[in-house]
């Protein structure tokens, strides 16, 4: 590609490119992120490469390989366009007629989605519930970009909000648009944006300052920043170039956990592309404005999630936190001032320029301008990533997107927060997604995952799951955090196995406010939110654990028993099931589970036809 | 200078000073592990830690690593430091019970029980052995590797170290295994002013699995003889 000299070169190129295009060309948009490509999304891919190629349709019909668009549970999917019509879960064979009917201009009916509520078909993704009840700002980008061609996001106006900023707009007054629009951090503390940006640029100009994107995302069960790494890498960039004109930033580093091959190598495939073109290095676009970005792998560690482990993992050293102050911004990266914003905070920017700081603060609520995105998971039918304004209730999220629970049984509470939050029970759904209020209920937003619990999660073993993490992840500098942890979850596996007493319960609670209040690092300090939030709300949980040794919901392995009841029609089924061989039984007559064979594993009750495996 | 209140007092202290080095030099007790003169804070005991700050705003943070500031409030044995200190202290005798510095300090804040699974370990990875190898004695040749659980001491890959001076530095800081290694005087080396019964450098068959990165230490050749 031709290295672009200027900004108004680059303006003549999107032109052209806009223009090219404008003809509205049928098109096939497969999500392939990471969990696309793990449902199939390959296949179809080299379906509609053969078929298109084969049957001559390539001058009336596009492919466009995007990243993951946030309905993950109906992936493989399709979209076509311009028309919007969405197929669902779609297999080779509904690839093929779906191709031809595209070819036909016709849509086929039995492939479409199918409204779990009223039972019809929706032919349209903008009217399907699930996408239409949210604000997707940032998802929906991902829908209209391939993320290794640099020629679609400039076609889709991309890098122009950077030029106009460039060119039209001081240091100071992008700095003045951000604090306006009242943008907070999405990694989870929400710091007001345009103020961390202030304090660096009010740091001397003379001296290297860096910006970091902190996309270590390390939260199991969030993946929302692999979705903007994977499937809109520009926009992130685009947001840095923003970032660095306002405060004087000389080298961006992007630090990506190695966990995200995919990420990874869009990052480069687009950071290579920006420098060509001339939209990343010396004199961007001929402007006396330079700058450029290293990319830097994690090497494993949720505790490099911390900004001040981060810049100590970036700088070689072994990824531990260190008291602040002295806070990054004025000695960060080998001493350099230094800042750290969150890949979603990012990925904003170009949209708020593009809006401006008054149209922003208008989608969310007060004090919490914007969209979040949340990967919905666990007991939930629409398993997905979600971008709600905030302030949306959890309800709405719950049960108007999510479409409420998997089976029969009812949400009893969500955890949001990753292994740093807490769970809020079913009868607070009422509250409004924001920073204060989910931290007044005693969970935190962090970086945006949301479980979905129901009466078969056993709030110990929720609790018991996030202490082992922590315990595995702390850095083990703190003495509190680290046998703080250890000792927590020692506890809870005491309550889990039957063995804990009403002494261990008060002694966890003691424990848990003082790990909460003595660790240097936010890892440590939030550590105890599963057990605290889960002690404030779920107590007869444990209460039942302890002084009657039974687990409610039936999952403690120590404290459940498996039995065949009547129901039982000797089918044998569960007998050759057992990878135990702890069930006895002659055909046709009730068989029997021999206890002290049996591991408890569940595959007896998944397979039986009769519902006739109990488990108390 | 810098003016803060410590324990209600108005005080006036040199710019640069840590809150402990400040508390101290007032006369204000406060305890610590993994603090030592000479050496720079690292802040991983949380013994020293102080409560600063107003309200809804007071935290707690170590003294040992937190600068003074202007109008700085600290307080030093407030209910809440005080929790923290002995449930700290608890934490630390469930896991190092036979270091003598550690049943003194239990002692001296009214600890005598523990609540916890008891263990033994002869390491609380204070890192003083680190920084005295490092800082002092600019020879860097043990430090910390693996994280929470499996986070140890010693040289890297468990290789005998070759920059190793012997110089006992480690030893000598050590407030877990609190052994003096007086090698100068032979008749002396490793006796008398360690408490513990068993000092595993020199039991070395029953303490197999010793943490002695010095192989051969000096007080071990001695012992050979």
């Amino acid at each position: 590609m031709e290295r672009l000299q200027s900004i108004q070169e680059f303006g003549q190129f999107q032109e052209r490119l806009r223009a090219e295009r404008k003809a509205t060309m049928t098109t096939l948009v497969i999500p392939a992120g990471t969990c696309g490509q793990a449902s199939g999304a390959n296949g179809l891919v080299r379906i509609a490469k053969r078929e298109l190629l084969g049957r001559k349709l390539t001058d009336r019909i596009q492919l466009r390989i995007t990243g993951c668009h946030g309905f993950c549970e109906m992936e493989p999917s399709v979209l076509i366009e311009p028309q919007g019509t969405f197929y669902p879960k779609v297999d080779l064979s509904g690839m093929v007629r779906i191709i031809d009917a595209v070819a036909r201009g016709q849509v086929v009916q039995d492939l479409l989605f199918v409204d779990p509520v009223s039972g019809t078909a929706i032919e349209r993704q903008a009217e399907i519930p699930f996408f239409k009840k949210q604000v997707r700002a940032l998802l929906s980008r991902n829908e209209r970009v391939d993320p290794i061609r640099i020629h679609d996001y400039i076609e889709n106006r991309g890098y122009a909000t950077m030029t106009r900023v460039l060119s039209e707009m001081k240091p100071e007054q992008v700095v003045g648009e951000v604090k306006a629009s009242g943008l907070r951090g999405r990694g989870g503390a929400g710091f007001p944006t345009g103020l961390k940006w202030e304090m660096l640029a009010k740091q001397p100009n003379h001296r290297e300052k860096f910006i970091i994107c902190n996309a270590d995302e390390g939260d199991p069960g969030a993946y929302m920043d692999r979705s903007v790494l994977e499937g809109n890498p520009h926009s992130i960039i685009e947001g840095m170039i923003i970032g660095a004109y306002a405060t004087g930033a000389t080298r961006g580093v992007l630090y990506v956990r190695n966990e995200y091959p995919l990420a990874i190598k869009h990052l480069i495939i687009a950071l290579r592309q920006a420098r060509e073109l001339g939209l990343l290095g010396h004199h961007i676009l001929g402007t006396d404005f330079s700058f450029d970005m290293d990319l830097v792998r994690g090497a494993g560690a949720f505790v490099c999630g911390e900004e001040t482990a981060l810049i100590r993992s970036i700088e070689g050293k072994m990824g531990e936190p260190r008291q602040r102050p002295p806070y990054p911004v004025q000695r960060g990266i080998d001493g350099k001032p230094t800042i750290v914003n969150n890949v979603e905070t990012w990925a904003n920017i170009p949209l708020l320029f593009e809006l401006g700081a008054e149209k922003f603060t208008q989608v969310g609520s007060k004090k919490n301008a914007g969209t979040k995105i949340f990967s919905l998971v666990g007991k939930i039918k629409n398993t997905g990533l979600v971008e709600v304004p905030m302030g949306m209730t959890i309800g709405e999220i719950v049960y108007g997107i999510g479409g409420g629970p998997s089976t029969s049984a009812p949400i009893k509470a969500v955890q949001t927060g990753g292994p740093s939050g807490g769970c809020i029970p079913a009868s607070k759904f009422d509250l409004p997604i924001d920073y204060e209020s989910l931290k007044e209920s005693g969970s935190i937003m962090g970086s945006g995952g949301m479980i979905a619990m129901d009466e078969n999660t056993c709030m110990i073993d929720v609790a018991r799951y996030f202490m082992k993490f922590l315990k595995d992840e702390s850095c083990g500098k703190c003495f509190t955090c680290r046998k703080g942890t250890q000792r927590m979850y020692e506890i809870l596996d005491d309550i889990a196995m039957g063995r804990g007493t009403l002494v261990q319960l008060d002694l966890l609670e003691e424990l848990a406010l003082i790990v909460n209040d003595t660790t240097m690092c936010a890892l440590g300090q939030t550590a105890p939110n599963p057990v605290l939030s889960t002690l404030r709300y779920f107590r007869e949980e444990y209460l039942e654990h302890i002084e009657h040794q039974r687990c409610p919901a039936h999952v403690c392995k120590a404290l459940i028993t498996y039995s065949v009841n009547e129901k039982c029609t000797g089918c044998g089924l569960c007998r050759r099931s057992c990878p135990s061989e702890a069930i006895t039984g002659e055909k046709k007559e009730l068989h029997q589970i021999d206890t002290s064979k049996c591991t408890k594993c569940g595959l007896c009750r998944s397979v039986c036809k009769f519902d006739a495996v109990t488990v108390i | 200078m810098i003016q803060l209140t410590i324990n209600g007092l108005e005080v006036s202290v040199e710019e640069g000073m840590t809150v402990l080095e400040a508390a101290r030099f007032l006369g204000f007790p406060i305890p610590t592990l993994c603090h030592m003169d000479g050496l720079n804070p690292y802040g991983a005991c949380r013994l020293c830690v102080v409560e600063i700050g107003e309200g809804d705003r007071a935290k707690l943070v170590s003294s040992c690593t937190y600068p003074v500031e202007e109008g700085l409030r600290i307080r030093t044995t407030s209910s809440r430091v005080l929790k923290a200190r002995k449930m700290i202290l608890e934490l630390l005798l469930a896991s190092c019970p036979q270091s003598k510095t550690i049943q003194d300090l239990a002692s001296a804040h009214g600890i005598n029980q523990q609540r916890f699974r008891q263990e033994y370990e002869d390491c609380i990875l204070c890192g003083r052995c680190v920084r005295m190898c490092e800082e002092q004695m600019a020879a860097k040749a043990i430090g910390f590797r693996g994280r929470g659980e499996k986070r140890s001491l010693g040289t890297p890959f468990d290789k005998i170290s070759e920059v190793c001076r012997q110089c006992g530095g480690c030893i000598y800081v050590c407030p877990a295994c609190e052994l003096r290694c007086t090698y100068t005087t032979p008749e002396q080396a490793i006796c008398g002013g360690c408490q513990n019964i068993s000092p595993p450098c020199i039991e070395k068959e029953m303490f197999h699995d010793t943490m002695c990165y010095m192989d051969p230490c000096v007080a071990c050749e001695i012992k050979k003889d």
